[in-house]
């Protein structure tokens, strides 16, 4: 049943792979039979309309749905060729290497250099209080926080404004060095200037990490990502390179959805 | 005349008043040839009812408790009143004897004196009967009266009754507060009159308690009034040995609760929990004096202590203890319940495992809630009396061993209130003293854990 999936992309050095992944919720199946590649260097958007089901896929990627308990998922979701469900890895180190960002800033109710710090801290990353400050220092320059606060490290991470909460959390994400991040609908919560700054990170944080990005607005799945997956009614109905998508879309329904005549 | 049949006058003149009122009310629908009246003729009916109910009862109340003054007075103003001695209990008995029987309570006077007395009390108690009954109809009537005149098609019935409801619903509030202030006021008033007699130097830092009823003025215990040992004991068995128990196991019991039990067994063991916080205390008494007690004296005996006291305060702080791990527990589950679902996910998510997120994430978090539930419960536990009177000893050592015999201030107000000094005596009076500093303690940490848990609250909202 595993099918080539996307012949029209050449790159082939995925960091997550997907084969025949279906998500039920009890009964209810939420994600059904999805497969897909996650490349390396690429920022990519899972587009859709609410209820698509893109948000259940994204938390099979890192095993939050483990939090759930009628959650259940069937099919293989590789991270670099060990399936992250059945093989020994185990689902601290998964989301060690596999970091996400929610749809509202969560930052913890500690100080900010404690909420960037408590990820090294539980990994046992940084070895004494100089490497964890260099850890710090750097995780806030990458998310571009650093100059806003670097004098204040000591107040609270839920007194910054929602921008600045939400790239605190992408910081607190980068701290523990993964390889891929996870965003559900990481600008949801935002008005547009800080919502564009986030997006300036995105772009910037691209190449490093893998990036998967959940997102209502086509306009930003347009601006930021290089891939695109369209999911529908539990879904995926279409995937490729993001300028392919929203120009030359193969299947009628990412065409409708794309020109807006429903979602 | 007693007072219910003036609330029954009252209540029947206020029925017949909304009766008239909402006949005349319907009037108005039929001459303004209109259905569009300021209010329903039910509530021109309720202004009429209330204005004629409440005037007559609040007077009613009233005359209930003057009238007894103004009979006495009248009595003691009669000629018979010569017979009476000038003051002193013999006074007291005549006149309340002589009442009783005219009253029809007792069937004949024991004190011949008192017999004299009979009659004039009997003319007294009928002329201020009759007094009370036609002041409160002329009450009812002249409240009927200018209600109903001011009844109009026009006329807001429905905001003047929705301001008076609210009124009686402030004064229901009201009587709870005013209820404790009063309380408080006596009790300060006692605490004065304590510390007339005793200094509160003395009082508050002396070392050794020993009130001695029988004590006079040619045998003065000034010296014995050192409630030091109280305070050590109630904080040592209340706020030490019962939350060593209760912190722990209330916090780990709410930790699994809300965090790893399946929601079935959440749905029974959390009521089954606080079920515990119903059981009345002196079941907790029973079994802190009857089983714990006895294990630990027996426990130390086997370790080779000899004579180790069988009220130790250990018993009575463990049993308290487990009393009070209902409160910490749902004061625990509650907050850390109210922590965002998102502040656990972003844990999770950040490979964090449930207990490290736990320890690190959600308890910090909830921490102000669980502080003041802890708080609530440490007052709850130095104000319980009645585990400590059946299972602590009135001994008052001032010791940190747990199985020595100790004594705690409730036990102490217990034992100098139904003990046998005179109501005027410092021992006795020394119980509304010891009384006053627990009220001020408790007081001060349910303010303290209430403002907390205010703060709390907002940090989320």
């Amino acid at each position: 049943m595993v099918t080539i999936v996307h012949p029209n992309l050449e790159d082939t050095d995925a960091k997550m792979s997907a084969r025949g992944v279906s998500v039920y919720y009890g009964d209810k199946k939420a994600i059904d039979n999805v497969s897909i590649d996650i490349p390396t260097k690429y920022v990519t958007a899972f587009i859709g309309p609410s209820g698509c089901g893109k948000s259940t896929f994204l938390r099979a990627l890192n095993r939050m749905n483990d939090t759930i308990p009628s959650a259940r998922v069937e099919g293989d979701i590789m991270l670099d060729g060990e399936d992250i469900y059945r093989s020994k890895m185990d689902v601290v180190q998964l989301r060690a290497r596999v970091g996400m960002v929610f749809q509202k800033p969560n930052p913890f109710p500690k100080s900010i250099y404690e909420n960037i710090a408590y990820g090294p801290k539980i990994h046992g990353l940084a070895d004494g209080k100089d490497e964890l400050d260099a850890v710090v220092e750097k995780s806030l320059q990458r998310a571009g926080l650093w100059n806003e606060v670097k004098d204040r490290l000591t107040d609270s991470g839920t007194a910054l404004s929602g921008g600045q909460q939400q790239r605190l959390c992408i910081a607190r994400a980068i701290a523990v060095d993964p390889e891929v991040i996870l965003m559900d609908e990481p600008c949801s919560a935002l008005d547009p200037i800080a919502t564009a700054k986030i997006e300036e990170l995105i772009d910037e944080l691209n190449g490093r990490y893998a990036i998967v990005i959940v997102t209502h607005s086509m306009q930003q799945a347009a601006r930021v990502s290089q891939r695109t997956a369209f999911f529908h009614l539990g879904n995926m109905v279409e995937y490729g390179r993001t300028s392919d998508i929203f120009t030359n879309p193969q299947e009628e329904r990412t065409k409708d959805y794309i020109t807006g005549r429903y979602g | 005349m007693s007072i219910t049949v003036l609330f029954l006058l009252a209540i029947g003149l206020g029925l017949a008043g909304w009766l008239a009122a909402r006949a005349r009310a319907w009037t108005f629908r039929h001459e303004s040839q209109t259905s569009r009246l300021a209010a329903l003729p039910n509530y021109h009916a309720w202004y009429v009812a209330l204005w004629i109910a409440i005037p007559m009862i609040v007077f009613a109340t009233a005359w209930s408790m003057i009238a007894p003054q103004l009979i006495t007075q009248s009595v003691l103003a009669s000629p018979a009143a010569d017979v009476l001695p000038e003051f002193g209990f013999k006074r007291e008995t005549m006149l309340s004897e002589a009442r009783a029987v005219a009253t029809g309570a007792a069937p004949g006077v024991f004190n011949t004196d008192a017999q004299g007395l009979v009659e004039p009390y009997r003319n007294a108690l009928s002329r201020y009967g009759t007094i009370g009954i036609i002041v409160t109809l002329l009450i009812g009537f002249l409240g009927g009266a200018w209600s109903f005149l001011k009844l109009k098609p026009d006329f807001a019935a429905r905001t003047q009754v929705e301001r008076i409801v609210m009124a009686i619903l402030l004064l229901a509030s009201l009587v709870a507060i005013l209820t404790t202030l009063g309380i408080l006021a006596s009790l300060v008033f006692e605490t004065i009159r304590f510390f007339g007699m005793v200094s509160p130097i003395d009082f508050l830092f002396g070392t050794h308690w020993g009130p001695d009823p029988m004590a006079n003025a040619d045998n003065p215990d000034a010296s014995r009034y050192g409630a030091i040992p109280l305070f050590w004991g109630t904080i040592y068995i209340g706020a030490i040995i019962a939350m060593i128990v209760a912190i722990p196991l209330g916090l780990m019991s709410a930790i699994y609760l809300t965090q790893y039990a399946n929601p079935r067994l959440r749905a029974w063991v959390k009521p089954a929990l606080e079920i515990l916080a119903g059981v009345p205390t002196v079941v907790y008494g029973y079994f802190a004096a009857l089983t714990v007690a006895p294990a630990i004296r027996d426990m130390a005996l086997a370790t080779g202590l000899s004579n180790p006291s069988s009220e130790s305060a250990l018993a009575a702080g463990l049993v308290m203890g487990v009393m009070i791990i209902p409160f910490v527990s749902s004061m625990a589950d509650d907050s850390i319940a109210a922590v965002p679902q998102a502040m656990r996910d972003g844990s999770l998510a950040m490979g964090a495992t449930t207990s490290e997120t736990i320890r690190r994430v959600l308890v910090p978090a909830a921490l102000p809630g669980i502080v003041a539930g802890i708080m609530l419960a440490i007052s709850r536990a130095i104000g319980e009396t009645m585990i400590v009177v059946m299972a602590a000893s009135t001994a008052a050592n001032l010791s940190a061993n747990p199985l020595d015999s100790m004594t705690t201030v409730t036990v102490q107000i217990v034992a100098m209130l139904t003990g046998e000094g005179s109501f005027d005596h410092p021992a006795t009076l020394s119980a509304f003293a010891l009384g006053f500093v627990l009220f001020l303690v408790t007081l001060g940490l349910n303010f303290v854990a209430l403002r907390v848990v205010k703060r709390f609250r907002e940090a989320y909202e």
